[in-house]
């Protein structure tokens, strides 16, 4: 689990350390927290299944630094999004935009869910139904169970 | 030598698997006694088979043998045995191998102790065991050989990636896949009962424990994974919804529903066809998990070597066992039949519910593991689906499962009173509103925070609520002890494994809150988070087995009394030419102090501090739950009630 | 239990819902798989925004310790002579040394190949193309790596083929080996010459 790590450390980007920078932080704890929040729908196209504000990678200090930068000047979260959705498409956005090709993934809760209460709602009331009028193969199944009881 | 015998034990391993998979089978369908009997001997014979294989492997890796090429890209002289033994199974290849030795003790053990089982269905759970075993082998036999030799052997090894060098990742596949490999029983069970075309309560009954004990384990096995993820990784965080991580999630959602269904089935003869599918769906996952880990059409960069013909090979077992398994099931299970009549508000109801939630978020993080890839071939999209996404779209599915988790225990069967069973919650309600505002009141203004605690106080108090009321605390405390007593072990493993969520939530809620803060300092300097003083003291030289490193001396003081000293390390092996950092954590179980070392400069260094309050409780919760479902293993009932059955069966 | 065909079930569908399921994520992967081994499906690859479009707005300093005119958005809009291709690159990433034969190659067949230095140090940069020789004609260095995610790069090296009209038409992520170059670059530099 949890190998894209090699990723990250194979690629070799320039190895400048693997914490971060202090200096890279906001002050205003509000912003920085803004710009954290922000980090967090974006992706590190490196190390790919992290978002820039989990990963260690270059491109994410980069891409941190330049979403602060940006929180710093007063930019909100969906200018900021934006700006980086411009330069590298709907890849780099962790939480996928709407589109044609993913109305059906963001559909996929209510259809579970409403397509789980149909089958319930639909296999309860042919229960109901046979339980209302035996058909002569259940009242033999049931003779049986009796038995089998017994 | 000791490889070949590893690879002939392969061999052998895989033919007797084949005769396991047909002559059982074949017995069962004729019921022919002789060839039923042999199920059970050629279970046992395959188990010593692979175990032979297993051990030669590890034993080329404990003596590092370099005449192995398994051994010398994931081994090397100078590492602790531990390690050796754990790079055996770090692999593709070794992992296999442990996969289906897994496979072969599960087997071994329907062998061993489902001695009063109906003869025809243990025959025909030990034929499907053996055809499963059957693919894997052959899987690791033609494409996956740990025992190819290279010549000349080079002189050592190229070393395990440092990154696993770690307790707590050695024993993560073990425990990860007796889960994986723990439902194929289920399966063989759901698929034996389609051949039979019968489930009844005693196959409930032995569905049960089998669910259980692969539920148990696979609890366990994320939680290691989880935790390492925590510790090794240096980042705080703990679940990155990485489809790999969701892969091993998928199972355990499928199998905690099964785990709720199979009662079900047990105690009321009803949700049969819902209960088999579950166990087919199980095991479906865990072999979902497996080819997306290792076929490379995964957008997850790991470890295992991406060979396309591995993944095709796994893509037609995947197909052969899942596919053929539904196709039995839409053919055989209308024959199943007996939908039991219960209302909906009932404990039947309420499991019910369990199903319908737990499946939808088992949907979600499905289509969301797999749609990124879906999309691109389908519409050439390229898009990403991450922590954002599983975040919003499970929550509203989790919300009234944990709702729920605390109400449906107190129902009665068939038809129950809600308002009585919430009136008997009214103080665990109060608790848990309670835990949110006291959340917001003492941290601020935190909202999923507040509803983490209000979620944690709700399921601990919910599960003592049930105990109480089964035991009568109230209405006759004279009789209280005497009825704990004799309260079922599953009864107090269900409320217990439902407390056990109810710590991880409040783990969760606790790492909501935490905090950190990235510093420069130099020796002697300090910095305060969290109402603590973290002073760094130095940065200097250590050397390991394996390694050499920068280790930096943090004392943490509260009030100007030292807590604790936390000395974090950036570490260099020179095998592998790898650094990793190992981060310090100081843990009082109630919160983590927990530091990271970045970069150096100028004679001080960059630190990397948290504050994690309640971070251990996320994993103890799943010890808990894990210990729950251990105790409901144990039940009485469970182990006693198919010898009574049959004796009941003997004498009518 | 009675063999007798079951009673008229209907929907009886709902039963093969889960094998239709299987089957159709069956079909899928398998076409992964087929997309892996021919390249059409690449599980890893971030596309491009920028194709069809002109390069963005950047103006980069030229390297001090080379003698090369520096580069900037204008040098990279219509009417161009000829395709020419833009290459992030830095002294510190091993697969640039395996791509360089290439460009080098491409470089005396006389196609214009403009570089930009990603994140490097001056000196190291200055040996490297010392040491492999120069392909380029302009040269920019992007030490705050900014122009570069003006671009979308994502990782050294990256290449990106523009039209005589300045349009981008082709990006490459990763070295251009001896294969990219002759089955992937070479027609494409026909098809824009």
């Amino acid at each position: 689990m949890t190998r894209w790590i090699f990723l990250c450390l194979l690629l070799a980007l320039p190895a400048w350390g693997a914490v971060g920078d202090p200096n890279e932080r906001l002050a205003d704890p509000a912003k920085e927290a803004l710009a954290r929040d922000i980090g967090r729908e974006l992706r590190c196209l490196v190390c790919q299944n992290q978002s820039i504000e989990d990963s260690d990678a270059q491109l994410a200090r980069d891409l941190r630094r330049l979403v602060r930068e940006r929180v710093a000047a007063g930019e909100d979260q969906t200018a900021v999004i934006r700006f980086v959705h411009e330069r590298y498409g709907d890849f780099v956005l962790l939480r996928p935009p709407v589109t044609a090709a993913t109305m059906l993934l963001w559909a996929t809760p209510v259809l579970a869910l409403g397509g789980g209460i149909a089958v319930i709602m639909f296999r309860r009331r042919r229960a109901m139904a046979e339980a209302a009028a035996l058909s002569p193969d259940e009242a033999k199944r049931l003779a049986e169970l009796d038995r089998g009881a017994a | 030598m000791i490889g070949e015998i590893g690879h002939f034990a392969l061999a052998l391993g895989c033919i007797l698997a084949l005769v396991q998979a047909i002559l059982p089978l074949i017995g069962a369908h004729r019921a022919d006694a002789r060839l039923m009997a042999l199920a059970s001997p050629l279970a046992g014979a395959q188990l010593i088979a692979i175990a032979s294989a297993f051990g030669a492997l590890l034993w080329a890796f404990a003596v590092n043998d370099t005449t192995v090429s398994n051994v010398v890209l994931n081994s090397h002289s100078q590492k602790p045995l531990l390690y050796k033994f754990s790079g055996a199974w770090g692999n593709h290849e070794g992992s296999m191998v442990l996969w289906v030795l897994i496979l072969a003790l599960c087997g071994g053990a329907v062998a061993g102790f489902g001695r009063d089982l109906p003869s025809a269905l243990q025959a025909r759970v030990i034929g499907i065991l053996g055809l499963i075993a059957v693919g894997f082998l052959g899987f690791i036999i033609f494409t996956s050989n740990p025992f190819e030799r290279v010549w000349p052997p080079p002189m050592d090894g190229q070393g395990l990636n440092p990154i696993l060098q770690d307790p707590g990742l050695a024993f993560h596949p073990p425990m990860l896949y007796l889960g994986y490999v723990g439902y194929a029983v289920t399966f063989a069970f759901a698929v034996a009962a389609l051949l039979e075309g019968r489930v009844d309560a005693a196959w409930g009954r032995w569905v049960r424990p089998w669910s259980l004990a692969a539920w148990s384990f696979l609890t366990l096995g994320i939680a290691l994974g989880s935790w390492w993820a925590y510790y090794e990784l240096g980042w705080g965080g703990y679940w990155f919804w990485d489809p790999v991580e969701n892969a091993s999630l998928l199972p355990w959602l499928i199998g905690t529903a099964l785990l709720h269904s199979a009662i079900v089935v047990e105690k009321r003869e009803s949700l049969k066809i819902w209960t088999v599918l579950l166990a087919i769906l199980a095991f479906g996952m865990s072999l979902l998990g497996t080819f997306l880990v290792r076929s490379g059409v995964l957008n997850s960069v790991h470890a295992f070597a991406n060979d396309p013909a591995r993944g095709v090979f796994i893509l037609a077992l995947l197909m052969a066992y899942v596919a053929g398994a539904l196709a039995l099931f839409a053919w055989r299970a209308p024959k199943l039949g007996g939908t039991g009549i219960f209302a909906p508000i009932s404990r039947e109801g309420g499991l019910v519910l369990n199903n319908l939630l737990l499946c939808s978020i088992a949907a979600v993080v499905l289509v969301g593991t797999l749609w990124p890839m879906f999309a691109d071939i389908m519409f050439g999209a390229k898009i990403s689906v991450g922590a954002p996404f599983f975040n919003a779209a499970t929550a509203p599915l989790a919300i009234p499962l944990v709702a729920a988790m605390a109400v449906g225990p107190l129902l009665a069967w068939k038809r129950a009173d809600l308002a009585g069973a919430l009136q008997r919650l009214w103080w665990v309600g109060a608790l848990a509103v309670a835990s949110a505002f006291l959340t917001l009141l003492v941290a601020g203004y935190h909202v999923l925070p507040a509803l983490g605690f209000a979620a944690a106080a709700w399921l601990i108090g919910g599960a003592t609520a049930d105990l109480l009321d089964r035991i009568a605390a109230f209405r006759r405390p004279s009789q209280a002890w005497n009825r704990a007593r004799g309260l079922p072990r599953a009864a107090w493993g269900s409320a217990i494994a439902h407390a056990g969520m109810g710590v991880t939530f409040a783990g969760l809620a606790g790492m909501g809150l935490a905090t950190d803060t990235l510093v420069a300092l130099k020796p002697g300097e300090a910095t305060q988070l969290a109402g603590y003083e973290w002073r760094l003291e130095r940065i200097r030289d250590v050397q390991g087995p394996n390694w050499s490193a920068r280790r930096a001396t943090v004392t943490v003081l509260d009030g100007g009394r030292v807590v604790t000293v936390l000395e974090p390390e950036k570490r260099f092996f020179p095998v592998g030419r790898m650094n990793t950092t190992e981060a310090a954590i100081h843990t009082n179980a109630l919160r983590d102090l927990y530091a990271v070392l970045g970069d150096e400069r100028d004679g001080g260094g960059v630190l990397r501090l948290h504050h994690n309050p309640l971070a251990p409780w996320i994993w103890f919760g799943a010890v808990i739950m894990a210990l729950g479902g251990g105790l409901s293993l144990s039940d009485r009932r469970i182990r006693v009630s198919a010898p009574s059955r049959k004796a009941a069966a003997a004498t009518a | 239990m009675s063999d007798n065909a079951p009673p008229k079930r209907p929907r009886r569908w709902m039963l093969y819902a889960p094998l239709g399921l299987a089957a159709a994520a069956g079909a899928g992967f398998y076409a992964m798989l087929q997309g892996l081994q021919d390249g059409s499906y690449d599980p890893r690859g971030v596309p491009s925004v920028l194709l069809g479009k002109p390069a963005p707005e950047f103006s980069l300093p030229a390297l001090e310790s080379v003698a090369l005119p520096a580069l900037a958005a204008e040098d990279l809009r219509g009417p161009l002579p000829g395709p020419v291709l833009v290459n992030f690159w830095a002294s510190w990433c091993a697969p640039c040394i395996i791509e360089h034969p290439q460009l080098m190659r491409l470089s005396r067949e006389g196609v214009a190949v403009y570089g930009i230095n990603y994140k490097d140090r001056i000196p190291e940069a200055g040996a490297f193309l010392q040491r492999h020789g120069n392909p380029y004609r302009r040269l920019g260095r992007d030490e705050p790596g900014r122009t570069a995610i003006d671009w979308g790069v994502y990782g050294v090296p990256e290449t990106y083929l523009l039209d005589r009209q300045g349009m981008i038409r082709w990006r490459w992520a990763g070295p251009i080996t001896a294969d990219t170059l002759e089955n992937e670059l070479r027609p494409l530099l026909r098809r824009y010459a």
